[in-house]
């Protein structure tokens, strides 16, 4: 167990270190930052100055040693646009991602989990139909469309909902959903089947025979069995979170996280948005490790053979 | 259901073992294949189906509403957009860029990905073990962030989104054809060509890939849907095939400020991508199962090994990593 | 009258196929300490008739279309579920085939016998571990305090077996099912097994239906013997009965196959034909086309079971015939 998680937090870490390369070199490659920062008509003495101020003229790989360490202090700059440090941007926003990224996810287990298990129970039926088909619409609608449509019938139309922007519980709903639709959807079709599975397993037949009450096979027998599956597969589904936040944010104006990185791409804001995106892709990769840890938690198999 | 298409002894004793998704919807995909089959003849023959210039504007036919309104016009079945262009036009066009990206992007992210798939699962080893641990980062990285930023950074262009796509994409062909490499390598007839001194390439070209074709295929078909979805959100969030070209999600962004007065302009390209991506996705689950029983099985059952590292794969959920166990 | 009294019971299973009639008109008693073999090839209906004993059979396809099944003459059929969940486990407990599968992965061991106690008799606590304890000591679990925090995963099969045993019989049931228990166990498991199995039914009165397709269990095991051809009983006697003296041409056909009338593991050796289609079955006897012995009448008409013996019937129109 020690060796996994091991094996796991450095995986984790080397993922985590790889993003940050990406981001350090595509935001290096791109141009000389010095451009962005300074004004067209700026002295060569000016560009100079600057130049070694900010450690642009050492080797390419010293400044990305330099940057690797400022990042591990917990430095991540200053906004070009605002001349503020990074970080107070990023905390600023970061409430309202994850706000959302709450609410979603505990939307999408609500719908996913429990349609998915009485759709497997009731196989076959209009309730069954129903539910594979909001699944399969799920997994092949572009977020942004749904987030527009919703508007537009909650929005504009009912006058329901607001469009956009953050408040009072009115405000998340729309949004929620867009973002948990895909989510709720890979759910409730990942616990249908690994529910259907189970279903038709020996030992769901036995607690039967036993004389449990359905109630009980179901969820004591068979749903945390079936849930084994599905939050390992739940992992993958935080890389369309995490990404879905910059769209929905997008979408319904909703001032995160993802939508200051798209902000600050359209400025060319670049520590910003090389801060934005290592946060989230660290929430990401913890996320990640987590759903890990809950699973081999969840599968005593595991648990047993290593401890 | 229990039991129905199966030979009737035994009796079904408990309810048929889970298959996901194999309904009634899923015998034929006469739906799928028909949709992605007018998509296809739209791509190929857009400037004859298309009866206007789809990047040619005319301000005094601007926010014309779709033809059942009341000041719907024959000339724009659809409606036009606020610079007067044809939506359905753009449409038929659109589906050009959907189509080449997605073609282009899985071409090159399928042939790197097979290539390190076959070479990690064939020699094994330390090999195996580095393309391994690259592709688990690979899959674990967040992608539409990822290929926001870089496509943003490095200037969007088509060429750039097919890029930046097929680069988060490789590591989902490498990491099962590896698994199915690993399968395949076992059998006989790859031991008797190691014994006849066969070079490496040489079993790997003519007895292993031609073995994990059929997953290649399923593989590629469910990732089409995908990048679809993501070149659409590339593009919506102003980063993917730069205007005045009828990507369907820049269309979609373009209707974003007249919700309110003229919906038709998001409504209509979208339920274009939604038709598209869904018509691919079933078509790829029912390859899938048909081609595959393997990965359809993988799905269902989700062993220690896989649980390690759990392979990002959206939107067809049930197709896991096809490791050794 | 008898513990247990089936009464031409009738289970199909409605496919898209067609009407599968997986048992089709089977009757068999029951008393209560006596251990009744039922025997067949796969496919014949045994673990269906099982599995409608206690109206477990997978819904909506399969239904029980007829019959009675009557435990101290009361009427199973008749109970809403509510009163069926309280005859499972409790009056009428099962084994399973496969013990790898049957005990939940995911609960330990402890949990899973303790469930059944404090559903049936109410037990918690201190008492209910003391209670799960003795189930499982009872079936010779060694060091069955420590092992009560265990997964299934943990145990080996004859033991996994053991503890489904001690599952079924933790409430005193009147009658067991024990659907092929060791048929996926090793030979000398198997036999541990059934001798335990023996044990304990004799201590504890229970009857025991025992499934299987090995004659070899049979003899050592079972006073009685039902033999299930195509979801019906083609011939039923005491195990000496139809050992010296079967009846039905599928019987005889069957014991032919055997080696050995002995304690070896042999598996039925093939007879010739394929076992009929439950979906279409032909007007006459199911086992007409297979036949060896087979007469005109056979294919046009069901023969009905005729009594040879006190005791012993088989349904064969050659049976008719009787002294031996």
């Amino acid at each position: 167990m020690a060796r996994y998680l091991a094996g796991r937090l450095a995986q984790t870490l080397l993922s985590m270190l790889v993003v940050i390369s990406i981001v350090f070199f595509l935001t290096r490659l791109s141009g000389n930052p010095i451009h962005l920062l300074l004004d067209v008509n700026a002295s060569e003495r000016d560009q100079e100055i600057l130049t070694r101020h900010l450690g642009l003229d050492r080797p390419l790989p010293v400044q990305y040693l330099i940057y690797v360490r400022n990042i591990c202090l917990g430095d991540f700059g200053t906004s070009i646009l605002t001349r503020r440090p990074v970080t107070e941007h990023i905390w600023e926003r970061l409430p309202a991602t994850a706000e959302l990224g709450f609410v979603a996810m505990a939307l999408s287990v609500l719908i996913g989990v429990p349609f998915g298990m009485y759709s497997a129970v009731r196989r076959g039926t209009a309730f069954d139909s129903g539910a594979r088909i909001f699944a399969v619409l799920g997994q092949s609608m572009p977020a942004f469309w749904l987030g527009l449509m919703l508007i537009l019938l909650f929005g504009v139309i009912l006058g329901i909902f607001p469009a956009g922007g953050r408040g009072g519980i009115e405000h998340i709903i729309l949004p929620a959903f867009t973002l948990g639709y895909f989510t709720s959807a890979a759910i409730l079709r990942l616990t249908r089947s690994a529910m259907l599975e189970v279903l038709g397993s020996d030992y769901i037949k036995f607690a039967r025979l036993k004389g449990l009450h359905e109630q009980v096979v179901l969820w004591k027998h068979g749903l945390k069995n079936a849930l084994l599956p599905v939050v390992t597969f739940a992992v993958m589904l935080f890389v369309q979170f995490l990404g879905g936040a910059v769209v929905t944010e997008t979408v319904f104006a909703w001032p995160g996280l993802g939508r200051l990185i798209l902000e600050s791409i359209t400025t060319r804001d670049y520590p910003i948005v090389q801060a934005g995106v290592l946060v989230l892709s660290a929430l990401y990769l913890t996320g990640n490790l987590c759903v890990d840890l809950l699973y081999s938690y969840l599968n005593p198999r595991i648990r047993r053979a290593g401890a | 259901m229990g039991g129905s298409g199966r030979p009737p002894s035994p009796p079904a004793l408990a309810p048929a073992p889970a298959q996901p998704w194999r309904g009634s919807l899923r015998r034929l995909p006469w739906f799928a294949g028909a949709v992605l089959a007018t998509l296809v003849f739209c791509a190929v023959f857009a400037p004859w189906l298309a009866s206007k210039d789809p990047t040619a504007g005319d301000i005094t036919t601007k926010l014309i509403p779709p033809i059942w309104m009341e000041r719907g016009t024959m000339e724009h079945p659809l409606g036009t957009d606020r610079f007067g262009r044809d939506i359905l036009s753009r449409i038929i066009h659109g589906s050009r860029i959907s189509l080449l990206v997605s073609i282009i992007a899985i071409g090159v992210a399928g042939t790197l990905g097979t290539a390190l798939g076959l070479i990690a699962g064939y020699r094994g080893g330390l090999t195996d073990t580095l393309l391994m641990r690259m592709t688990d980062i690979g899959l674990s990285l967040p992608t539409i962030l990822i290929a926001v930023v870089m496509v943003a950074v490095s200037e969007p262009s088509f060429r750039n989104v097919v890029l930046v796509i097929a680069l988060l994409l490789w590591p989902r062909f490498a990491r099962q054809i590896r698994g199915e490499t690993l399968a395949v390598k076992e059998q006989d007839f790859v031991a008797l060509a190691v014994v006849a001194g066969r070079s490496g390439t040489w079993i790997i070209a003519r007895h292993i890939f031609p073995n994990v074709v059929p997953t290649l295929l399923v593989i590629s078909t469910l990732q089409v849907g995908y990048v679809i979805l993501l070149e659409g959100t590339l593009g919506f969030l102003g980063v993917g095939v730069p205007p005045p070209n009828p990507a369907w999600g820049l269309m979609i962004a373009d209707g974003r400020g007249f919700l309110a007065t003229a919906w038709w302009i998001a409504l209509f390209p979208g339920l274009a991508m939604l038709l598209t991506v869904l018509a691919v996705n079933l078509m790829g689950d029912w390859l899938r199962d048909h081609l595959d029983p393997k990965l359809r099985q993988a799905g269902a059952r989700v062993t220690a090994a896989t649980a390690t590292t759990a392979a990002p794969i959206e939107p067809a959920i049930a197709e896991a990593p096809a490791r050794g166990d | 009258m008898p513990l247990l009294a089936v009464e031409d019971l009738k289970t199909y299973f409605f496919t898209r196929r067609g009407v599968v009639k997986a048992v089709d008109g089977v009757s068999f008693t029951l008393e209560a300490g006596e251990t009744l073999a039922l025997v067949g090839e796969s496919g014949s209906g045994k673990s269906v008739t099982c599995l409608s004993l206690v109206r477990l059979v997978p819904e909506p396809a399969g239904r029980i279309v007829g019959g009675r099944i009557l435990l101290d003459g009361d009427d199973l059929l008749a109970k809403n579920p509510r009163q069926m969940r309280r005859v499972r486990g409790k009056q009428i407990a099962m084994v399973l085939q496969d013990p790898m599968t049957s005990l939940n992965p995911g609960l330990t061991i402890g949990t899973q016998v303790g469930e059944v106690m404090r559903l049936h008799q109410g037990i918690r606590g201190r008492s209910l571990r003391e209670r799960v304890v003795d189930a499982l000591r009872r079936l010779r679990i060694s060091a069955a305090e420590s092992r009560l925090g265990q997964f299934p995963h943990q145990f080996s099969g004859g033991m996994r077996q053991r503890v489904s045993s001690a599952i079924a019989l933790s409430c005193a049931p009147r009658v067991l099912i024990a659907d092929e228990p060791t048929t996926s166990l090793d030979v000398t498991i198997q036999a541990q097994y059934l001798e335990l199995l023996k044990e304990v039914q004799a201590a504890a009165g229970v009857a025991v239906i025992l499934v299987t397709h090995d004659f070899g269990i049979v003899a050592a095991n079972a006073d009685r013997v039902a033999v299930m051809y195509a979801g019906r009983i083609v011939e039923m006697g005491t195990t000496l009965q139809v050992f010296n003296n079967p009846r039905h041409p599928y019987t005889q056909a069957l014991l032919r196959c055997l080696p050995d009338v002995d304690l070896k593991r042999e598996q039925l050796v093939e007879i010739g034909g394929q076992p009929p289609d439950l979906a279409a079955l032909p007007p006459g006897c199911p086992f007409a086309p297979r036949c060896s012995e087979r007469q005109p009448i056979c294919e046009r008409s069901l023969p009905p079971a005729v009594t040879v013996d006190a005791g012993h019937t088989a349904a064969c129109f050659l049976a008719v015939a009787t002294p031996a």
